[in-house]
């Protein structure tokens, strides 16, 4: 099962630039969760402060007891082993082919022999679908295989916690779909605990237990899917409209008077799209670990939630539980 | 939070310190990379040593011209031979190899590290626990240092050599006065001194390519300026350090026949 990952009080700046402050939130453990927000609202930056590749200028990021932002650099390096990071462009060493690649933390960091470390590697390339192209350098193919050979790569050592950085970004809708499922696949298989950073709203509508979202340097909200994808809140309908009224800006916030321009424009405001269901393991994969101790935990919280979204989780369960005897 | 004017200067001269402290430290530490320290070294090794044999001709040449020239008016030409000797061992020959190692394989590896930084394969090795300073650029420190020792000795030999042929064929010189004359003010500590430095400045310029690989300016602008930079910075390092070594060396090895 993954490990929660509890964030308290993060804040990071660049120079006199403020990239987000006091941000809290926790990652519960085994679930998938998605942090969203416009381009340039530094989530990339949240996520490689979570494994100290950028060291915030307070607060704390908790992983199995180890503050990664305060502790030694031994105790760091001992907790990245937790973490699998699939960054961006897949972030492949150039000079070695796929197969390299995805055995290097092997080699690194276990006594396999290559036989075991060959049945490991092509294991992996299998699941994310790269099986026969381990010959094949990072420079010669696409972008979404070195995302997934990206993704193989982070998942070798079987981590606890999996951060994938903008799994979307360069793929098309049905490639992006395709990754989706197998991030769900990945969690009922591996049981980690995973955090995603997108500003793809099929996504985010789609795959997490949780969502969170960032906007102007603050954390908008966090917490179960449904409260985000039911809220009234202005940037978050803007957000997953994708419409231009709003307060998210082309190049940052906009100002009141085209604010109120926009709002003499906009005529009838906009609800959100309907709460689509969450996506399942495909057959022949075990069930998710993670939704009974989701549904646990959200109904102890319930009676805290707005009421749209405790209308939309008790709706969702309803249908789960149908459909499990459907199922049966 | 203002800087004052030259923060940004002594930090990174800081962070050039710091780095070069870590690489020694990370030298003893296992797992040590062998494999990767051959093949730089051998990378090394193959971009310098046509190129710093092709420099040490000439200069050994000129070196003998210009004094050859200066003796025969003092009527001192048997030492033409003795003081070639000295120039090239004790000043000339670290120079050359240091300048091209820092030129021919230090931009090499400040390119190829810079352009691995912008790609993040230096973040995704260090969130697989993996050290990228012990596993890329200590082997590359230690392979531009050994390189540069190594080197050393042969652009001495040819730089030499350079000097004689000039002297014996172009100055018509005796052969044998160039010869007789190598001990009359050189001795060995000479050549100790020469492979210190040569050590020395190998070292330096593969950490400060290192360093400016491992920092570049966002984008393949910022690797471009990167290697330039990492050129002309180990340059005037080089000639600042040389002039301390040789000031040092002066004043402990009293030079011969004073």
């Amino acid at each position: 099962m993954g490990i929660e990952v509890v964030v308290d009080g993060l804040t990071k700046s660049f120079g006199s630039h403020k990239v987000w402050s006091d941000v809290s939130l926790t990652l519960p453990a085994g679930e998938v969760s998605v942090m969203l927000g416009p381009s340039g609202t530094g989530k990339t930056v949240f996520l490689k402060s979570l494994v100290g590749l950028v060291r915030p200028d307070r607060g704390r990021v908790v992983v199995d007891g180890i503050d990664t932002v305060s502790c030694s650099e031994r105790q760091l390096y001992q907790a990245r082993k937790l973490f699998g990071v699939m960054f961006q462009d897949g972030a492949l060493f150039g000079s070695l082919n796929l197969y390299d690649n995805i055995a290097f933390p092997l080699r690194e960091h276990t006594k396999l022999t290559e036989a075991e470390i060959r049945r490991v590697v092509l294991e992996k390339m299998d699941m994310v679908g790269l099986a026969g192209e381990g010959h094949k350098y990072p420079g010669e193919i696409s972008g979404g295989m070195r995302k997934r050979a990206g993704l193989a790569r982070a998942l070798v050592l079987d981590p606890q916690i999996i951060l994938c950085d903008e799994p979307d970004s360069g793929l098309d809708p049905v490639r992006t779909a395709y990754l989706s499922q197998l991030l769900i696949d990945l969690n009922a298989k591996i049981d980690a605990t995973m955090l995603i950073v997108t500003h793809d709203i099929q996504i985010a509508r789609t795959v997490p237990d949780n969502i969170g979202m960032l906007f102007r340097g603050n954390l908008v909200m966090f917490g179960p899917r449904e409260v985000l994808l039911t809220s009234d809140h202005p940037v978050i309908t803007q957000f997953v409209n994708g419409r231009r009224i709003g307060p998210i800006g082309m190049s940052e916030e906009k100002d009141d008077a085209t604010l109120a321009l926009e709002r003499i424009e906009a005529g009838q405001p906009v609800g959100l799209p309907a709460l689509v269901p969450q996506l399942v393991p495909s057959a022949g994969m075990p069930e998710r670990q993670a939704v009974h101790r989701r549904t646990e935990r959200v109904m102890g919280l319930l009676h805290t939630l707005p009421e749209t979204a405790q209308h939309a989780i008790t709706a969702a369960m309803t249908h789960h539980a149908h459909h499990r005897r459907g199922g049966q | 939070m203002a800087d004052v004017a030259g923060t940004g200067a002594l930090r990174q001269t800081g962070k050039l310190f710091a780095l070069a402290a870590s690489v020694i430290r990370l030298t003893f530490k296992r797992p040590f990379q062998t494999r990767e320290l051959i093949e730089q070294f051998w990378f090394i090794a193959s971009v310098t040593i046509l190129p710093s044999m092709l420099v040490s001709i000439p200069f050994g040449a000129v070196i003998t011209l210009q004094v050859g020239s200066l003796t025969k008016q003092l009527g001192a030409e048997s030492f033409t031979g003795a003081a070639s000797v000295l120039a090239v061992v004790q000043q000339a020959s670290p120079l050359i190899v240091a300048l091209l190692i820092a030129g021919a394989g230090g931009s090499a590896i400040c390119a190829d590290i810079g352009a691995r930084t912008i790609r993040e394969e230096m973040q995704a090795m260090e969130v697989m626990s993996v050290s990228p300073i012990q596993r890329l650029i200590v082997p590359r420190v230690l392979a531009a240092s050994g390189v540069a020792v190594l080197l050393n000795g042969l652009v001495s030999v040819v730089g030499v050599i350079g000097g004689y042929f000039f002297f014996v064929f172009l100055q018509h010189g005796t052969p044998g006065s160039f010869l007789a004359s190598f001990s009359s003010l050189a001795q060995l500590p000479d050549l100790y001194i020469s492979e210190i430095k040569a050590l020395i400045f190998g070292f330096i310029a593969g950490v400060v390519a290192a360093h400016r690989g491992l920092n570049p300016r966002p984008g393949p602008k910022g690797v471009g300026e990167a290697v330039n930079q990492s050129v002309v910075i180990t340059f005037l390092l080089l000639f600042f350090v040389n002039l301390v070594l040789t000031a040092i060396y002066l004043q402990i090895v009293p030079p011969k026949g004073a």
